[in-house]
């Protein structure tokens, strides 16, 4: 029997970004809010020993252990789905701080396109160009976002410099951009001489010391080339145990548990009226009442707990009906790997978010009237910091081991640079989440079944954007280029991106979507779905910034919910 | 390792020359007998040679050379065979075993690593497609287990020799076989534990000192990779190319 809890006006479900400033935010107004986080406590003083390629890089340290949970894949319908019995294709996180702790800190906002995606595509090409696309707006324009994403960008300090294809903003970022490299430099004058238009990407790695509106101090990046996969020992990315959580304490009114894995939304058809959550160390379980609840965890776990908790409508593939599952998305990566024999970069060196990128090929910024597919992505040159037991670059043509293979990557290690894109997923009918009718995790809770494959929307975006990353790493010099295949289908195995969205998306219209523009579920009022699970599509940059924006706009709509209730718009 | 040193040399003609036969202790240490492995220096030669020559440093080292795992030395001699083909001496630097990946290796498999402590491991289980990902109920470490005995026998089955004792190309093209995923082994596909041990391969090249590999930071020596370093951020703009001398986690504790 679960021990029954005293009741709280707000539980959270996950602790990252989006859990911290809600928390923050609602604890300033004054409600009690009890964040539940499944992983352990983590803080800046536990990466004193973090430039460990092998503990963090590739065991995964800060990721989520599968021994207790995992999701299970297969690419269609017809297929059994296995488990995902190892971490490859996406980094699920774990721990206070979410994937905040170990993000890059890419931070772009989405096109003005991509909120109106459905609208805008029919209007300018027509009803059939958007055909086998299960495309819909997002129920929210961007300038109605735009508030939101200023606000996310000073509590992450984001640095960065004007892009002439964003939407408008209403304040420049607050930090300048980070230091241009011969990299970047190079980057941006083979674009240039390709008339298209280059610019220093925004990051959350501090270009200067600074103070964020929340009193959080943020150290300058010191261009250590650890970013990705592990936690900042300098504070100098913005990390929600550093930006936002320790503020959302101080209000008084915000308490987190660590090791608080919750299993259930508790609701009686209409409302939610609590969570139940196990103590993963001593297996205990407990009953948390509450007048609101806010599910802030990874966009998988969002979804599994309403399916789990049969809250919400499931998504169905055969008829489309539905909506908890739905529009699950990746991204589409091609990308160019330029080797060059005489010259030598400092590629070891490097930040997260150090680069240089144009969209000049992203959303619709480029006719598609003789294209076969919609969307695009952002093209980037990112220094990030080569690591040496990750990067072996060879040329297509050397084996992957032996004599050879030794020379050749040991040689371009210092002689090879990537450029690379984020390509927009479309969403497709066949492509959802659900739960797995076979494996269970640790607690005896099914697993989440992810069915997902690319489509020929994916695959000649593929085609297309990997044409000009080639150009433009011919542009930059490059002795010899990689061979690019074309896109198959997807595998859960190599490390792709940890961009996935959707399943628990947003829109004006109840009948296709489960989430409304306050991140407020259209079938249970005091829930709240926050993530980049509310994307109906994924675009073609980093989800953080939109994740943020959204986690301003649904603490807004939480706040005006707990005084008058009802659904809010 | 190519070069035989004096010292183990002397430990060979030791180990043959004593009566190994009985099974019993030898000075100390129980060398050889147990699996068939005399003629060969089972401990690698640089190791013997610190035994009596070598700095503080490398001897401090050698103290983690011995099973952790493994518990069959001919076992091992597959494996050390392997791993050099893999990531070969040349004139870059050492090999796979010059940096002592074998060692790295026996280490990884016997903790949690080669447990598979941090995946799931429920069943049931089935094969899978090409795209769903490791999907055998065998974890690492029992892949090593039938995947170097696999070795043995293909080359016992192809040369009639033990996969040690085949030639270097003999051996590549053994290996190619079961990267190719052409040689049937029990639970696992041969492809499978063939990127295990190339992954680990290049693992124990590439990692931080601590690990038992990537001996006095040779491996990112050849590579140019600096370890970890505080701060690049003085250097980040320079066009000129910057040789950093490596630096190892335990600087962290020692400085």
């Amino acid at each position: 029997m679960a021990k029954q809890l005293p009741k709280t006006d707000v539980v959270i479900v996950g602790v990252g970004w989006a859990g911290g400033i809600i928390a923050a935010e609602l604890g300033k107004q004054g409600l009690k809010v009890i964040g539940l986080e499944r992983g352990r406590e983590r803080s800046i003083k536990d990466y004193t020993m973090v430039h460990d390629e092998l503990r963090y890089g590739i065991r995964y340290e800060l990721m989520q252990d599968l021994s207790k949970e995992t999701v299970t894949f297969r690419n269609t319908l017809k297929e059994q789905a296995l488990p995902m019995r190892q971490l490859g294709s996406f980094l699920l996180g774990e721990g206070l701080g979410g994937a905040g702790v170990h993000w890059n800190g890419h931070t772009f906002r989405f096109l003005p396109y991509d909120f109106e995606i459905k609208t805008q595509t029919i209007k300018k090409y027509g009803a059939n160009k958007v055909k086998d696309l299960q495309i819909q707006d997002w129920g929210i324009s961007y300038d109605q976002l735009e508030p939101y994403y200023d606000k996310y960008e000073k509590t992450a300090g984001i640095g960065g410099e004007e892009n002439p294809f964003a939407g408008k903003r209403s304040n420049p970022y607050p930090n300048p951009p980070m230091k241009d490299t011969p990299l970047t430099d190079r980057f941006k004058k083979a674009a240039k001489n390709l008339k298209l238009h280059p610019y220093q990407m925004p990051s959350a790695n501090m270009t200067k010391p600074y103070e964020n509106p929340y009193g959080a101090k943020m150290s300058p990046c010191q261009y250590c080339g650890f970013c990705e996969r592990f936690g900042c020992e300098y504070g100098a990315k913005a990390d929600p145990t550093v930006a936002v959580i320790p503020f959302a304490k101080n209000t008084g009114n915000f308490e987190y548990r660590t090791y608080s894995n919750v299993t259930q939304i508790l609701h009686d058809g209409k409302k939610a009226t609590g969570v139940r959550y196990i103590d993963v160390q001593t297996n205990e379980e407990f009953e948390q009442p509450a007048e609101i609840v806010v599910v802030t965890s990874y966009v998988m776990n969002n979804a599994r707990l309403l399916l789990n908790s049969k809250l919400g409508r499931p998504y169905d593939p055969n008829t489309g009906e539905g909506v908890i599952g739905k529009n699950y998305c990746y991204q589409i990566l091609p990308g160019t790997t330029g080797f060059f024999e005489d010259e030598e970069f400092n590629t070891f060196m490097g930040a997260g978010a150090l680069g240089a990128t144009l969209d000049d090929f992203n959303g619709d910024n480029f006719d598609h009237s003789n294209l076969n597919f919609i969307h695009g992505g952002s093209i980037t040159l990112n220094q990030s910091g080569y690591r040496a037991i990750q990067h072996n670059p060879v040329p297509s043509d050397v084996p992957s081991w032996g004599k050879e293979f030794k020379q050749a990557s040991l040689k371009y290690f210092t002689r090879s640079i990537n450029i690379g894109a984020q390509g927009a997923s479309m969403p497709a009918k066949m492509n959802y989440l659900d739960l797995d009718p076979t494996y269970k995790d640790a607690y005896g809770q099914p697993l989440l079944r992810l069915t997902y494959d690319f489509t020929e929307q994916d695959k000649n975006l593929y085609d297309f954007i990997g044409k000009q990353t080639d150009k433009i790493m011919k542009e930059m010099g490059a002795s010899k280029i990689n061979d690019r295949k074309t896109l198959e289908h997807y595998d859960i195995v190599p490390y792709q991106t940890t961009h996935n969205t959707g399943g628990v998306i947003m829109g004006a219209d109840p009948g296709t979507s489960a989430v409304n523009n306050y991140l407020q579920m259209w079938d249970a009022e005091n829930v709240f779905v926050v993530g980049a699970s509310a994307f109906p599509h994924n675009g073609g940059y980093n989800p953080t910034d939109t994740v943020g924006a959204l986690a301003y706009r649904a603490s807004e709509g939480i706040i005006k919910y707990s005084k008058q209730g009802g659904i809010l718009v | 390792m190519a070069q035989k040193t004096k010292s183990s040399l002397s430990r060979r003609k030791f180990i043959q020359n004593s009566s190994y036969v009985a099974g019993g202790l030898i000075g100390g240490g129980l060398l050889g007998g147990l699996g068939g492995i005399v003629g060969r220096d089972i401990f690698g030669s640089k190791t013997a040679t610190t035994t009596t020559t070598q700095t503080k440093s490398v001897a401090d080292e050698s103290y983690n050379h011995a099973f952790m795992y493994f518990t069959n030395p001919a076992q091992f001699e597959v494996l050390k065979a392997a791993i050099d083909r893999i990531y070969p001496e040349d004139e870059n630097g050492p090999g796979a075993t010059g940096l002592g990946v074998h060692f790295f290796i026996d280490h990884q498999l016997a903790g949690a690593y080669g447990h598979n402590a941090r995946e799931y491991m429920q069943g049931p289980f089935a094969p899978g497609s090409n795209f769903q990902g490791y999907q055998s109920p065998l974890k690492r470490h029992q892949v090593f287990d039938v995947g170097l005995a696999g070795l043995q026998s293909y080359s016992q089955s192809q040369y009639k020799k033990d996969f040690p004792d085949i030639t270097d190309d003999q051996k590549d093209t053994v290996l190619k076989a079961f990267a190719d995923g052409k040689v049937p082994l029990k639970g696992v596909t041969s492809k499978t534990f063939f990127n295990i041990l190339r992954a680990l391969t290049l693992e124990g090249v590439y990692s931080d000192p601590l690990y038992g590999g990537n001996r006095d930071m040779e491996g990112w020596k050849m590579k140019k990779f600096p370890g970890s370093q505080m701060a690049y951020i003085q250097q980040i703009e320079s066009k000129k190319f910057q040789t950093i001398k490596p630096q190892s986690l335990n600087k962290h504790f020692n400085s």
